[in-house]
């Protein structure tokens, strides 16, 4: 039977399968971007099983904004990475040290 | 619907999901990688609709994968990426990458895994044939949550105005002070001596 915990489990390989793939893709600044993304799917499916098991439909207004900010969040990322790309015509990481950081 | 065919679907969707989560992190080239994000989005959708959040999960399949992969696809497909400088890490950060996967899978498995966590909730009763999801998100959203929806639509303005002024190429045509050439300005350009000889005298 299903419970609670089933879904926190999937959540929780999913939230681990972005954060590796942050480390491994850490020159792809694309694939970065996409990993983002899967962690917050990870974290909206936390939201959405809470809410459905708790019966609060609370959680489901918090993922509706988790959504807004993460297309935001896309959007701007694939602009300033446009940019990025014009300027440098490459997306490695490794060559935005322009600022010397 | 039947709880074995529950379970089933959960199991069937699920594994999906991780799949082609997976195949996001390791393919080589990013329009796949784009399109293994698209299936986990919609396997994903399919667990919300398992769990009776149908508006959400239209909105995921229609927003995320309508929209914003849309967008990540064309932006890939766009740019002219050198595809084995970006790969040329990978196999030293492999196994870095899957260490700290299996750290935080075994952590947050230790955590969440076990009835401590939580206590055993058992899978809820399915709401009645005439319980709305929309009906009851809308009346939540604008009646307690309407100052943060307002405010999630200014972040959208925010973000629409900042990606047009971010990537636009062409002719400004609005006329704006440049202060930095303003204050700059020195008396040789603005003022020019004219010498002229004297007129003579008309008598």
């Amino acid at each position: 039977m299903i419970t609670l915990h089933y879904y926190l489990i999937f959540s929780a390989i999913l939230f681990s399968i972005g954060l590796a793939g942050i480390f491994i893709n850490r020159k792809n600044l694309i694939v970065l971007l996409m990993c983002v993304e899967l962690i917050l799917l990870a974290v909206n499916t936390n939201f959405i099983a809470f809410s459905r098991f708790l019966d609060n439909p609370s959680g489901q207004i918090f993922v509706f904004f988790i959504l807004t900010v993460a297309a935001a969040e896309s959007a701007i990322g694939l602009a300033i990475l446009v940019v990025l790309f014009r300027k440098l015509r490459s997306i490695n990481v490794e060559t935005l040290d322009t600022l010397k950081g | 619907m039947g709880k074995n065919l529950i379970e089933a679907l959960f199991f069937i969707f699920s594994s999906v999901a991780l799949v082609s989560g997976s195949m996001v992190v390791v393919s080589k080239h990013p329009v796949r990688a784009v399109l293994s994000l698209v299936l986990t989005f919609f396997a994903t959708g399919a667990l919300w609709i398992l769990l009776e959040a149908e508006f959400l999960a239209l909105t995921l399949v229609l927003v995320y994968v309508g929209a914003v992969m849309v967008l990540f696809l064309f932006v890939v497909m766009t740019l002219d990426i050198d595809l084995a400088f970006l790969r040329e890490g990978f196999a030293r950060f492999l196994p870095i990458g899957i260490l700290v996967a299996l750290l935080v899978i075994g952590g947050l498995i230790f955590a969440v895994g076990k009835g401590e966590f939580y206590p055993h909730v058992p899978f809820p009763t399915p709401f009645p044939a005439d319980y709305s999801n929309i009906k009851t998100l809308g009346s939540l959203l604008y009646s307690e949550y309407l100052f943060p929806f307002e405010i999630a639509g200014v972040l959208l303005l925010v973000a629409i105005i900042t990606a047009i002024s971010l990537t636009f190429r062409g002719r400004r045509m609005s006329k704006v002070q440049d202060i930095g050439v303003q204050t700059a300005v020195t008396k040789e350009d603005r003022l020019t001596m004219v010498k002229m000889p004297s007129e003579e005298r008309v008598s």
